[in-house]
């Protein structure tokens, strides 16, 4: 499969799967590429789904930022390519883990 | 994390399109632009999970739409466009997302740009702007193929008269109404010329469609000076199957 090919989409499509293991929002959090050091959010990354995991490239070099697979009652998290990523923790959680988004007009 | 929704009403957009009204008791309120996880289980056990846009504005009554382009070759859309009834319960992880997402504080100029049912999530964005209000100038590029496809066409166009909030402009890639003054072709950089906000505004886009058609717009987009970080895109795939 090439990565030239149009057979990916962004890494927003990831946010369900991320949002069983972290407790914020993955997507609209920046991060870094450890191959090319591009500073993106992970939301920009072009998301392979076709197999039988995700796995995320950067949008700038196609190198590979993350890749999670579901297997049996677990999951393996890769996320060797990202340097670091700035999460946004003022989204306080709600009851049932899923951020509250402020949503008050003027703020 | 899976909650429950309750269909409580069904409505056909276009031919192929379906909008579906959850219900959903828990529901902890949502962002325009966000999107959900619908999870089908058959008898046997086996389950298939596809992301949908969620095309209602945020509310408090844990009211969730969603439209669904039904596809031939899909596994989860033909049940949700033709089968599934009004009393029927859905399995929703959601909502999701928090980067493809329009907050009514935004006062920027707002350039949408969609590709066939990447309007859902934009339409979305439309009816909160004009359900909080606010000041925010929007326009809409809606690229589709033929005037029997526009989702929400009497909703677009009621706003469209009503006032300048929101302009609408359609770009219709196989066949036109009578005398329509484009002809049939793709959205092309001239058309994003005249359409679509000066650059220098600083709008933010929000460009959502089949893979290939966010490329080309994006392109478009920042060609034309747009700042990338302004440039938001969902793309959903080759074929128009989110999964």
């Amino acid at each position: 499969m090439s990565s030239y090919t149009y057979d990916y989409v962004d890494g927003n499509a990831a946010a369900g799967e991320l949002s069983r293991i972290f407790a914020t929002d993955v997507t609209a959090a920046e991060g870094q590429c450890a191959h090319c050091g591009a500073i993106k959010r992970f939301a920009e990354a072009h998301l392979y789904m076709d197999g039988p995991g995700v796995v995320a490239r950067c949008a700038v070099c196609e190198n590979v930022l993350l890749r999670l697979a579901n297997v049996r009652q677990g999951v393996f998290l890769d996320m060797r390519g990202i340097t670091y990523l700035k999460l946004d923790t003022s989204q306080s959680l709600d009851s049932s883990g899923y951020p509250e988004f402020q949503r008050t007009k003027g703020i | 994390m899976w909650r429950v929704g309750t269909v409580v009403a069904l409505h056909d957009e276009t031919a192929s399109a379906r909008t579906v009204r959850l219900e959903v008791p828990d529901w902890p309120g949502h962002l325009a632009g966000q999107h959900v996880d619908v999870r089908l289980t058959a008898s046997d056990g086996y389950s298939a999970v596809r992301s949908y846009s969620i095309a209602s504005a945020p509310n408090s009554k844990g009211r969730v739409e969603l439209t669904v382009e039904r596809l031939s070759n899909g596994e989860v859309s033909p049940y949700l466009t033709q089968e599934l009834a009004a009393g029927d319960r859905l399995e929703l992880r959601g909502p999701i997302g928090g980067w493809f997402v329009w907050r009514a504080e935004q006062n920027e100029p707002i350039q949408l740009i969609a590709g066939g049912s990447g309007i859902v999530p934009l339409m979305a964005m439309i009816r909160s702007r004009i359900s909080e209000g606010g000041t925010a100038p929007f326009r809409l590029l809606y690229s589709v193929r033929e005037p029997g496809a526009v989702f929400y066409r009497d909703e677009l166009q009621a706003l469209s008269n009503k006032d300048n909030s929101v302009t609408a402009t359609y770009a219709y890639t196989r066949a036109t109404p009578k005398d329509w003054p484009r002809p049939p072709g793709r959205i092309d950089a001239a058309l994003i010329t005249s359409a679509t906000w000066p650059s220098n505004l600083g709008p933010t886009c929000y460009v959502c469609g089949p893979t290939s058609f966010v490329e080309r717009v994006a392109g478009f987009l920042a060609s034309q000076g747009n700042s990338p970080d302004k440039i938001r895109t969902e793309r959903f795939g080759p074929t128009g199957d989110r999964k």
